[in-house]
């Protein structure tokens, strides 16, 4: 028999480890899975263009207000973190960033801890354009 | 095909993305920080606009490479999460599921690009 290691769901929050990457890595599940969502509803509400202008202008003004408003800076929010935090992924699944394989001396430093400045940076990115966003948004 | 290789394009398509979601969401929501990098956007969702750039051949590409990128990247991720909480029993069905969610979403949204590319800005 196989030996069951799947913690299930709860696994993704009580799985061990908690640094800063394990919470990067739950805000890019969550930001993925809402994103495949919004792109769901995104081409049904996009569709009504080919039924011409009235159709799409009252689809345009049943999404619009505060809520929606809100909602559509999430969406930003999401993609912008999932696209940054994804390439970040990208980088190191494919061996860059994470140090060269080396004879395991004391103190030990792990991969983790050598992406580290990676990381940062780009979270940094993040926050740049989330602040743009927000200016985009709310402001301008 | 090899579940790796699966995953590998899966990666691939949010490599390529990274470019095409940025375009799309700058050009559809930072069009004040857009006007400061010099690229002039009114009201990305009028009617006329959104009738505009259906009809540009650019955009038409950009739309269709992003629906099939976005919709294989997207579902393929739905399917590891699901992957890794189910019982493995039910694996093939799940596959399955996503694969026709996927298929109805690829044609419907290519049918609504293409129909709309061809009423050309109107
Ligand atoms: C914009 C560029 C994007 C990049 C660079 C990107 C990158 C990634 C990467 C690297 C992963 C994890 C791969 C792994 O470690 O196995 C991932 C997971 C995922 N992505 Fe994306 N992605 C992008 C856009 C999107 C979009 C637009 C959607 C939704 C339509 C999406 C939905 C998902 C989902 C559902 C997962 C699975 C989450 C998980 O397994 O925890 N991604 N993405």
């Amino acid at each position: 028999m196989r030996y069951n290691n799947r913690l299930g769901a709860k696994g993704w929050v009580i799985g061990g480890n908690y640094s800063i990457e394990r919470y990067l890595y739950i805000l890019h599940r969550v930001s993925g899975l809402a994103l495949i969502f919004y792109l769901m509803c995104h081409l049904i509400l996009t569709s009504f263009r080919i039924a011409g202008a009235p159709t799409w202008e009252a689809a345009m003004a049943f999404v619009s207000g505060p809520f929606f408003k809100v909602g559509e800076f999430l969406v930003m929010c999401a993609g912008v973190y999932h696209a940054i935090n994804g390439l970040r992924l990208i980088i190191i699944e494919l061996g860059y960033c994470i140090g060269k394989p080396e004879r395991q001396e004391y103190p030990y430093t792990p991969s983790i801890k050598k992406q580290r400045p990676l990381m940062y940076l780009l979270m940094l990115v993040v926050a740049a354009l989330v602040a743009v966003s927000v200016v985009d948004f709310f402001i301008m | 095909m090899r579940e790796s290789r699966l995953w590998f394009l899966f990666v691939l398509a949010g490599a390529c993305m990274i470019v095409l979601l940025g375009a799309h969401l700058f050009v559809m929501h930072l069009e004040t920080f857009m006007g400061y990098l010099g690229i002039t956007i009114h009201e990305p969702l009028a009617y006329a606009e959104v009738m505009a750039r259906a009809k540009s051949v650019s955009w038409l590409v950009i739309y269709m490479a992003l629906l099939i990128l976005a919709l294989y990247h997207g579902l393929y991720g739905v399917r590891s999460v699901l992957l890794e909480t189910i019982n493995m029993k039910h694996h093939s069905t799940v596959t399955a599921v996503i694969v026709i969610v996927g298929l109805i979403a690829a044609v419907f949204g290519s049918y609504i690009v293409i129909q709309s590319y061809m009423m050309g800005g109107l």
